[in-house]
């Protein structure tokens, strides 16, 4: 199980997709990758950093979608969703409804991948303010193998989409993408009885480390993926949830605010089941505290303890 | 005595101003919400564009690709743009009869669901970015149309604007042509009293753009800024800054500094339509 770099990956895919179709632009505002490096020498004419300029990123990008160009639109996450969300909304978001528009909006950062950096790079906001825009697609990989498969249907969907990727070198999930498409939208990683752990991005890693603790204790609970935020796939997600009697989700975000647990709770709502709930992420503050990820994550028991806990109470 | 062919065109492009002039005032006469000040500072801009022909069109294949872009990014001004789409064939005459009516396509701010408009508008500082993608689009497919954009003097206000005004003088985009409706007039004031821009041709000067000045309601001077544009490369982006007066032709209007957001009452409008009949 390799560990990587998802936009590293993410952009050496998108490289070799660069060389056999030439209509293909990458653009970014003033934020590089060791494998940018290359993509900006190989394909000076279809590369363009617009400077530290958000708002210009999304709507350059959006004059060559317009005519027909597949576009990719590379910044650090916060700044790419929330400097430049009006521009977002209108030329991404309200004229996809009108004209076919194929803008990858590729952020990195998300949640506490910039630990140190503090808030302002911070990203716990993205998943809840993409996904309430229409006509955008929301995708959140939990590894580099999904954000490398992604890269195909990146180019195969023609529409605007936002793509989450995280900042820090993280293990490989998935063996492989050739045996699912990416369509699925989830994963049920691990089958379990009475409970599962819904989760993306990194909390899947986190997820996955609290389910195989548990195991040890012969306590045995699911774990599921949900990469494609939006669009989610209804029918694969009440499949894989029917069977458990509680369910907790994690994210990097903000909770209770429209976030992957808005979106779990409104279908289990919306289809009527009978489920306990638990959410767990960030509550209505910022984090201003220095130090790793892990330490932010205890600071604000989103710690494989505080997970933990949070699971032996609700099967109690 | 008799008149030169450049003569003659001047005058139709004249005639045809006052015509749009008339028939936006109509437009205005049945939909009150309408911008008018805003659209009567932009007549003579529309009229030359599309009746000198310095814009390649075609009306029954709005999405050709043999077409010159247009980019409204001043929304709220592009009232007097229906009629040219209309007379043009664009749009069925009728429709100017039922602005903001239930079920007409034509609203107070247009979008591109209507024919003839390329992007979204209404929120401003957002049509020139986009203009630069899609005139770096059309120069990697090896394309000679041109990509026109209008904004507004208030619209220069928001940072979009130059963030996309250092772009284009930077990526040498020689196939833009950006036309400032300089009316000089915001929502609530003279823009002079809330961000004075002057003197606006040196800032466009400094960030490498080649520079004209107008008046924006002579036909002549217009029609001929924008061709001399039209026919030199140059590798700069181009601005034409068109001097123009908020709400052109109703004296009340042009002396006001919340015109923007007065209204005419049925009968003054149809009074002023009488005059220019």
């Amino acid at each position: 199980m390799e560990t990587k770099v998802m936009r590293d990956v993410f952009i050496e895919q998108v490289y070799y997709r660069m060389r056999d179709d030439r209509n293909i632009f990458f653009l970014c505002a003033d934020f590089g990758s060791p494998k940018l490096d290359k993509l900006k020498e190989d394909f000076k004419d279809r590369f363009i950093n617009v400077g530290i300029a958000e708002q210009n990123l999304i709507n350059v990008s959006t004059g060559l979608a317009l005519e027909g160009f597949t576009v990719y639109a590379y910044a650090i996450a916060p700044f790419l969703t929330m400097r430049a969300y009006e521009q977002i909304r209108i030329n991404l978001s309200l004229h996809a409804q009108l004209r076919e528009i194929n803008v990858n909006l590729v952020g990195v950062g998300a949640g506490l991948s910039y630990d140190v950096s503090g808030p302002t790079h911070h990203c716990l906001e993205d998943i809840t303010i993409m996904k309430v825009l229409p006509n955008l697609e929301v995708f959140s990989p939990s590894d580099w193998v999904l954000a490398q498969g992604f890269v195909d249907y990146s180019i195969r969907v023609k529409k605007p989409k936002y793509i989450r990727l995280d900042g820090k070198p993280l293990p490989q999930i998935y063996n492989s993408i050739k045996d699912f498409k990416i369509e699925r939208g989830l994963s049920e990683l691990k089958k379990g009885k009475k409970l599962c752990l819904v989760s993306t991005g990194i909390m899947t890693h986190k997820a996955i480390q609290a389910a195989q603790r548990l195991s040890k204790d012969g306590i045995d609970i699911g774990v599921i993926d949900v990469f494609l935020i939006k669009p989610l796939n209804e029918a694969l997600f009440m499949k894989a949830l029917g069977k458990y009697q509680a369910v907790i989700t994690l994210e990097e975000g903000f909770i209770n605010n429209g976030g992957l647990d808005s979106l779990v709770l409104q279908l289990i709502n919306r289809k009527n089941i009978r489920i306990k709930f638990k959410n767990m992420g960030f509550s209505q503050r910022y984090v201003f505290d220095i130090g790793s990820r892990d330490y932010l994550h205890k600071l604000n028991k989103l710690d494989e303890g505080s997970i933990i806990k949070n699971i032996k109470a609700l099967l109690r | 005595m008799e008149m030169s062919n450049q003569e003659k065109l001047f005058k139709f492009l004249e005639d045809k101003a006052r015509w749009v002039r008339k028939e936006t005032l109509r437009i205005h006469k049945v939909a009150a919400e309408t911008r008018l000040a805003s659209s009567l500072s932009a007549v003579e801009i529309f009229t030359v564009l599309y009746y000198g022909k310095l814009i390649r069109f075609n009306a029954k294949d709005t999405r050709s690709e043999n077409r010159d872009r247009f980019i409204i990014s001043k929304g709220h001004g592009a009232i007097s743009f229906y009629p040219v789409l209309a007379d043009l064939g664009f749009l069925p005459k009728e429709t100017l009869g039922r602005v903001c009516k239930e079920g007409c396509i034509l609203g107070g701010i247009p979008d591109s669901v209507i024919p003839g408009f390329e992007t979204i508008n209404g929120s401003l500082g957002h049509g020139l970015g986009v203009a630069c993608g899609i005139a770096l689009a059309l120069k990697r497919k090896k394309r000679k149309e041109i990509v026109f954009v209008l904004m507004g003097d208030g619209e220069l206000n928001e940072g979009s604007v130059w963030e996309a005004v250092m772009f284009a003088g930077m990526h040498k985009i020689d196939n833009l042509v950006l036309i400032v409706d300089n009316n000089k007039v915001c929502m609530l004031d003279f823009c002079r009293n809330i961000i004075d821009l002057s003197p606006l041709d040196k800032k466009f000067k400094v960030f490498k753009w080649n520079v004209k000045i107008a008046d924006g309601h002579n036909v002549e001077e217009l029609y001929n800024a924008l061709q001399s544009f039209k026919e030199t490369a140059g590798g700069m982006p181009k601005v034409l800054i068109a001097n123009t007066v908020k709400g052109k032709g109703v004296s009340r209007l042009e002396t006001d500094p919340l015109s923007h957001i007065k209204n005419l009452k049925p009968e003054e409008a149809q009074g002023l339509i009488v005059d220019l009949e």
